[in-house]
């Protein structure tokens, strides 16, 4: 549906990747580990390698978590825009698929948050 | 000398007649579509403007009288509780803290009603309508006005409460409610009508208005307390307007009866949204609880909600879509929109902190099947952090939904463990939503909301500020270290402690 308006009504959409300098915007989630409330968003190169987003971007966001101290994100099962995935973490975000405003999930069975996999709560 | 013979006084009906009603006329220079050219476009359809009832009768001399009445004992009030010290009689100074999210999020918000109302007011042609939303339009500035008088006292000694209309415009948080007032102001009369005077004051104003008053009253602050009771024949006034315009679409033509169940369903989960905010202040932010969130939840929507749409079902009105998500939601909307708030504490204008252990019991008692399992372990976790001295704050940008602009911290209905992510593509690019709710009514309208002033989004494009967090909360116009961060930590904290103990050495 289209807006019902007394004229013209269309515009630019605020969020267009240009008006981020070169980034894109990237989301990314440590799935159950919900004390850290949402799904964090960062504007990303598109060239940076998959493995520097990890290393550089996901596991410092999120190392005050008592989980991060065991974690293995490469054993981590991962989600591309809500559909299963296998990076290849030597090659770049572009070359991965990913896009302006792309959200990346992990799961790491075994470390499922604060109270354990029952619940997964943290 | 001429004698003028005394005319007889007209009754209440006559007097109000032509007092409101005859106020108006059909004009003859322009067509009526050129005068009044935005009350068609939306697609409701009016036969008879007549038909239009106002059981208030109240005309605006009338009016100007009872207001003026009821200010000048406000103000009285207000002299008092500033010359006696009132500030000293709340339960606890992490009260305030529910007030300043009031004085920025939702005094700003009468101002914008008081807007919203004289646009409307000007734009019906039925002269019974627009002398309603006139009224209502002074009220609700009023109402912004009261509300900034009777909370300042306390901006004289706490932190926080300096700066609420820049803080409105530009922080994260507060990107929520005045994104929502914006939504309704850009829509047509008829969309603004149903969303704030029938989906707010009408079926969720029990949700927000009574927790502020009843939690004021419990909480020993007699200013807001005052202001209430000032404003509660105006709230009864703008409750009717909200169930006349109601009815009055839906009576005057049926094609009028799909786009108003549209409205409803928009505007009812917009509001609900918003109410995230309410239900974090009644479960956690309130010293001496008055009810918990669930308990509202239950008594004013599932019971008097549930009664309202029955009562609408034979103009072929239903509930509002997705009424049952946020009812499954009331087990744990407040802990999620709590922990939030607690994560974000360095970049909010206000303090959070965790319940102590009474606080805990009460929140075990009201939400048996969802605190201890799900929230203890991560409150317990925010703790033992804290008395270690390594207090947990979120140190990265959360993504926000595009409709309601909320974090998305609310999980899939029915699985509290798991996020919940929806998403739109709308030429080449996508969209991001919290619920199903927040989809859809991006999807109806997308062009309206690709204009979203997302507030990650644009600092990251560099429009707030600067780079660093702390440009940005300059930009905010946060005292840095006194408006934010944990009570513990705060001036607000150590003021209070020390009057508490010079209280009790002079007692």
């Amino acid at each position: 549906m289209s807006v019902k308006s007394i004229g013209d009504y269309s515009f630019t959409p605020k969020d267009k990747v240009e008006n981020f300098h070169g980034n894109m915007l990237v989301y990314m989630q440590w799935e159950k580990h919900l004390s850290f409330c949402a799904p964090l968003a960062f504007p990303l190169p598109p060239d940076m390698p998959f493995g520097d987003l990890v290393a550089g971007v996901l596991a410092p966001a999120y190392a005050v978590h008592p989980d991060s101290e065991n974690v293995d994100f490469e054993k981590g099962e991962w989600q591309l825009n809500n559909v299963p995935f296998t990076p290849d973490f030597s090659k770049s975000l572009q070359e991965n698929g990913l896009s302006h405003k792309s959200v990346i999930r992990v799961r790491t069975p075994g470390l499922e948050g604060l109270a354990g996999a029952d619940s997964a709560a943290g | 000398m001429t004698v003028h013979k005394r005319t007889k006084k007209m009754g209440i009906k006559e007097r109000y007649a032509s007092m409101t009603r005859d106020l108006g006329w059909e004009t003859s220079y322009q067509p009526m579509d050129k005068v009044f050219p935005y009350d068609t476009y939306e697609g409701i359809k009016i036969h008879d403007w007549d038909a239009w009832v106002d059981p208030f009768r109240l005309t605006m001399d009338a009016y100007w009288k009872y207001q003026s009445e009821k200010e000048r004992k406000l103000y009285a009030v207000i002299d008092s509780f500033a010359q006696n010290n009132g500030q000293l009689g709340i339960t606890d100074a992490r009260y305030l803290n529910a007030v300043k999210i009031f004085l920025t999020g939702v005094s700003p918000l009468e101002y914008a009603a008081h807007r919203g109302y004289a646009f409307t007011g000007r734009h019906f042609r039925g002269v019974g309508a627009r002398i309603a939303c006139q009224m209502q339009s002074v009220d609700e500035l009023r109402h912004a006005q009261t509300q900034l008088h009777s909370m300042s006292h306390y901006n004289k000694f706490f932190s926080g409460m300096h700066s609420r209309n820049m803080m409105h415009d530009r922080v994260w948080y507060l990107s929520v409610p005045k994104s929502f007032f914006d939504d309704a102001m850009t829509a047509g009369p008829f969309e603004f009508l149903t969303a704030i005077s029938f989906s707010f004051e009408y079926v969720l104003t029990n949700l927000l208005f009574v927790p502020f008053m009843s939690g004021a009253a419990h909480n020993g602050d007699m200013a807001t307390v005052t202001f209430g009771f000032s404003a509660q024949s105006d709230e009864a006034r703008h409750m009717t307007l909200g169930i006349e315009i109601i009815k009055f679409m839906l009576e005057q033509d049926e094609a009028n009866v799909p786009i108003v169940q549209r409205w409803i369903d928009k505007w009812f989960w917009r509001g609900y949204r918003m109410l995230a905010l309410v239900s974090m202040m009644m479960d956690y932010m309130l010293p001496k609880r008055v009810m918990s969130w669930k308990e509202a939840w239950e008594m004013y929507f599932e019971e008097a909600g549930a009664a309202l749409f029955e009562d609408l079902g034979r103009y072929g009105i239903r509930m509002p879509k997705y009424h049952e998500v946020a009812t499954w939601e009331k087990d744990h909307l407040s802990h999620q929109v709590w922990s939030t708030f607690y994560n974000y504490a360095g970049a909010a204008a206000f303090h959070t902190w965790m319940p102590n252990d009474d606080e805990k019991s009460w929140l075990k008692d009201k939400y048996p099947d969802s605190f201890e399992k799900h929230y203890e372990p991560r409150f317990d976790h925010f703790t033992a952090k804290k008395e270690a001295g390594e207090r947990f704050f979120n140190g990265s940008l959360p993504m926000l939904c595009n409709t309601c602009q909320i974090p998305l911290i609310f999980t899939e209905p029915g699985d509290p463990t798991t996020t919940c992510y929806r998403e739109s593509e709308y030429k080449d690019d996508k969209y991001h939503f919290c619920s199903d709710g927040c989809k859809d009514i991006f999807d109806y309208e997308p062009e309206k909301y690709i204009q979203s002033w997302m507030p990650v989004h644009q600092i990251y494009q560099g429009n707030c500020g600067g780079a660093e967090l702390e440009d940005v909360l300059k930009w905010y116009q946060f005292d840095l270290g006194a408006d934010n961060g944990d009570y513990h930590d705060s001036e607000d904290y150590k003021m209070w402690t020390e009057w508490s103990e010079s209280q009790k050495k002079a007692t």
